[in-house]
C-alpha cells in the first residue's frame, strides 16, 4: 500500500491551486495542438517546452503533460468531423468516425472518442501506479527483431478481410510501402528513389498523404454531391453525450482489448498509432459484424481511441523508470527532465517522490479535467459542421496547406498534397481501398528498418525472429492472424468438393 | 453511343490508374537495380524491398488491365467514373485550389489564404465582398497568431509580409 500513500501525497502536490492552474491551460493548449494538423504532440511540446524553464519541475511536468493529454484528445476532433486527422493515431477514428458524423451522429462519434479515451488513459495510469517498476523490465528486453516482430504484428491484425477486391487491396498497400522506402535508406544511408530531387531526401511524409487522401478527397467528393456536407442537420445536445453513455458499456470486451493492446504497445515502445491502428484491425476481426465496420460502427471509433491514449500513456512508463521514450513525445518530455536536472530511471522513484507522485497524480487530474473540458465543448466542435460549405470548404483546403507545409517547411508538399487528394479521389471511385496504403507508409519505413537491422545482427539468418522467446511468440501470433483467412478460405473450398 | 459524350467511362479510368501504378513500380525497379535488389550476407540490400514492391505493383497493374479489358464488354453499362457535370462541380473547388497553392508560392501563405477565402465566397456561396473579406482575414489572423506568434513556426511569406515588416 506504500503506492496508495505515495499517490495521495502526489495528489497534494498536483492540486495546488497553481498547479492546478496550469493543467487546465495545459489542456486547452493540448486540445488546440491536437485540432491543429501539422502541429503533433511532439511538435506542440517542445515548442512550449522553453515556457516551463522557470517553473519548478513538478509543476513543468504537469503542464507539459496535460498539453499532450489534451493533443491526445484534440487529434480526434478534426477526424471525426472533417476526415482530416489532427494527428497519427487518429488515422484510425476516421474510419467509422467521420461515417458516423456523416449520418448525423457527430455528437455520439465526439463523445465515444473522448469516453473511450478516458477509458484507455485511465487503465494505462492505473497500472503505471502499481505495476511500474515490474512492468518496465519489460521495455529493456526490446530489440530490432522484437521490434519488427510487433510491426509485423500490427500489421497482419489490420489486413483483414477487406470488401474491395483483393488485387486493389495489394496494390494499394504497395504504392504506400513504394512510397515509404523513398529518401534516405536508415540502414546504410543510401538515397532511393529520389531521382536527383533534394526535396524527397526526407522521403514522403505520411501525414501529408494522409491530409490529401482523407482531408483533400473528402472535400473533392463533396463538390461533386453538390455543396454540402451531408448529415449536418443532426441536432447536438448534453442528450446525445447521456445517450451515447448508456451505449458504451455494451463495448466493454472491446473496450478492455483495446485497453490492453494499447498499454503493451506503449510500454514495448510500439507506439500510439500502431497501437490504434492493431486494435482496430483487431476490433473488426474479432466482430460478429466485420463488413460493418467503415460504415459508421461506434466501435470502431471505440477500438482505436482507447488503444491510442493507453499507449500515449503508459509510454510514459519505460520513460521515467528507464529513460527510454515510449514514444515521440514522451521523448521530449525525457528532455524537459534532463533541462530540469532529473536524472530518469529507478532512482527516480525513491530520491524524488514528490516530482513522480505529483505526475502521476496529476494524470489522474489532467485526464479528469480534460474529459470534462472537451465533453463541455463538443456542442462547439459539433456545430462547425453546420457553417455552410461554401465558407467551411476553403477553410479546411487552407488548414490542409498549413498541415501538409509545417511537417517539413517545405513548399513542394502542399502541391504534393493537391496530388493525393485527386490520386485518393481516383481510388475512391474505382474501388481501391485507402487504409492499406496509409498503413504502408506508416510501418514499412519502420518495419524495413527494423527487419534490416536484425538482420545485420544475425548476419542474414532468418531465424533470429524466433530466438528469443518474445519475439517468436509474438511473429508467430502475427503468422497466425495472416494465415487463418486463407486456411478457413482453403477449409471451405474443400468441403464445399 | 449518344452517353458516350457526357462522362468518363469507369474502364478508361481504371486502365489510366493502372498505368500509373505500373509507371510507379517501374521507377522504383529501376532504381532498386542502381542500389542494390540482392540478398548480401548483411541481409537485403537497399533496393531489395523496393525491387519485389515494383515487380508487385506492375503485375498487379496488368493484371487489373487485363480484367478491365476482358470485361470490356460488360462494362458497357457499368455506372459512370464521373459525369462532366459533376466534373465541372469538382473543378470549381479544383482549380481555386491550385491557384491558392500557386499563390502560396507567389505572394505568400496569408495573402493567398485571404484570396482564396473570400473569392470562393463571393463566386460560390453569393455572399458580399465585406462579409467574405472580413472571414477570410479572421482565419488568416488565427492561423498568423497561432502559428507565427504563439507556435513560433513561420509560414511562407510574400511581399507584404516582407513590406511590413515580417
Amino acid at each position: 500500500m506504500d503506492s496508495l500513500n505515495n499517490l495521495f501525497q502526489g495528489f497534494a502536490v498536483a492540486l495546488s491551486f497553481q498547479n492546478f492552474g496550469l493543467m487546465l491551460i495545459g489542456i486547452l493548449l493540448g486540445v488546440l495542438i491536437g485540432v491543429l494538423p501539422g502541429l503533433g504532440g511532439a511538435n506542440g511540446v517542445a515548442i512550449l517546452l522553453p515556457l516551463t524553464f522557470s517553473m519548478t519541475p513538478v509543476s513543468g511536468i504537469i503542464m507539459l503533460s496535460c498539453i499532450y493529454w489534451g493533443a491526445l484528445f484534440g487529434g480526434a476532433i478534426t477526424s471525426i468531423l472533417f476526415n482530416i486527422p489532427g494527428e497519427p493515431w487518429s488515422v484510425a477514428t476516421t474510419f467509422d468516425g467521420y461515417p458516423m458524423a456523416q449520418k448525423g451522429r457527430a455528437a455520439h462519434a465526439l463523445t465515444t472518442a473522448f469516453t473511450s479515451s478516458f477509458v484507455g488513459a485511465l487503465f494505462a495510469i492505473l497500472m503505471v501506479t502499481f505495476l511500474a517498476p515490474v512492468v518496465a523490465k519489460f521495455a529493456l528486453k526490446f530489440g530490432p527483431p522484437e521490434f519488427f516482430a510487433v510491426q509485423l504484428l500490427t500489421f497482419c491484425s489490420f489486413v483483414g478481410m477487406s470488401k474491395e477486391p483483393p488485387i486493389k487491396t495489394l496494390l494499394s498497400m504497395m504504392l504506400g510501402f513504394a512510397l515509404a522506402s523513398v529518401g534516405m535508406d536508415s540502414v546504410t544511408g543510401t538515397l532511393r528513389m529520389t531521382y536527383g530531387q533534394e526535396s524527397l531526401l526526407q522521403g514522403f511524409d505520411f501525414l501529408i498523404a494522409v491530409i490529401g487522401l482523407f482531408g483533400l478527397c473528402e472535400i473533392l467528393l463533396t463538390m461533386e454531391e453538390g455543396l454540402s456536407f451531408q448529415g449536418k442537420h443532426g441536432r447536438i445536445s448534453l442528450r446525445d453525450v447521456v445517450e451515447t453513455w448508456k451505449e458504451l458499456p455494451k463495448y466493454w470486451a472491446t473496450s478492455l482489448r483495446s485497453c490492453l493492446i494499447g498499454c503493451w504497445m506503449g510500454i514495448t515502445p510500439g507506439g500510439a498509432t500502431p497501437a490504434s491502428f492493431m486494435s482496430y484491425g483487431v476490433a473488426k476481426r474479432l466482430s460478429s459484424t466485420p463488413d460493418e465496420f467503415g460504415t459508421g460502427k461506434i466501435e470502431g471509433v471505440v477500438a482505436p481511441e482507447t488503444a491510442a491514449h493507453a499507449a500515449g500513456t503508459s509510454a510514459l512508463l519505460p520513460m521515467l523508470t528507464l529513460g527510454i521514450p515510449g514514444s515521440p513525445t514522451a521523448a521530449v518530455l525525457l528532455g524537459g527532465l534532463l533541462i530540469w536536472g532529473l536524472q530518469p530511471g529507478p532512482l527516480l522513484f525513491t530520491e524524488q517522490k514528490d516530482f513522480v507522485w505529483g505526475l502521476i497524480a496529476s494524470m489522474y487530474l489532467g485526464n479528469i479535467v480534460g474529459l470534462i473540458v472537451v465533453l463541455t465543448t463538443v456542442p462547439w466542435w459539433a456545430a462547425i459542421l453546420r457553417i455552410p460549405f461554401s465558407i467551411i470548404a476553403p477553410v479546411i483546403v487552407v488548414i490542409c496547406a498549413v498541415g501538409a507545409y509545417t511537417v517539413h517547411n517545405h513548399l513542394l508538399d502542399i502541391g504534393l498534397m493537391v496530388i493525393f487528394g485527386i490520386l485518393g479521389y481516383a481510388m475512391k471511385k474505382l474501388k481501391y481501398p485507402v487504409a492499406p496504403l496509409v498503413l504502408a507508409l506508416v510501418l514499412g519505413d519502420m518495419a524495413e528498418s527494423s527487419f534490416r537491422q536484425s538482420m545485420l545482427l544475425s548476419d542474414g539468418d532468418l531465424l533470429i525472429f524466433f530466438k528469443s522467446g518474445l519475439s517468436a511468440g509474438i511473429t508467430i501470433l502475427a503468422l497466425t492472424l495472416l494465415l487463418l483467412p486463407i486456411v478457413i478460405k482453403i477449409r471451405q473450398l474443400f468441403r464445399r468438393v | 453511343m449518344k452517353e458516350e459524350s457526357d462522362h468518363i467511362k469507369m474502364r478508361w479510368m481504371e486502365l489510366i490508374l493502372a498505368a500509373f501504378f505500373a509507371g510507379i513500380g517501374l521507377l522504383v525497379v529501376i532504381d532498386s537495380f542502381r542500389t542494390g535488389y540482392r540478398w548480401s550476407s548483411e541481409g537485403p540490400q537497399p533496393g531489395y524491398f523496393p525491387f519485389y514492391i515494383g515487380c508487385t505493383l506492375i503485375l498487379g497493374a496488368i493484371v487489373v488491365a487485363v480484367q478491365t479489358t476482358l470485361g470490356w464488354k460488360k462494362s458497357e453499362n457499368l455506372e459512370p467514373f464521373v459525369t462532366f457535370a459533376q466534373l465541372r462541380l469538382i473543378m470549381t473547388i479544383l482549380i481555386p485550389t491550385s491557384l491558392f497553392v500557386l499563390g502560396v508560392v507567389l505572394i505568400g501563405f496569408y495573402v493567398s489564404s485571404v484570396l482564396f477565402i473570400s473569392s470562393f465566397m463571393v463566386w460560390q456561396g453569393k455572399y458580399s465582398l465585406l462579409k467574405s473579406g472580413l472571414v477570410g482575414l479572421c482565419v488568416s489572423g488565427v492561423l498568423f497568431l497561432l502559428f507565427d506568434v504563439w507556435f513560433l513556426l513561420p509560414l511562407p511569406k510574400g511581399p507584404l509580409e516582407t513590406f511590413l515588416g515580417y
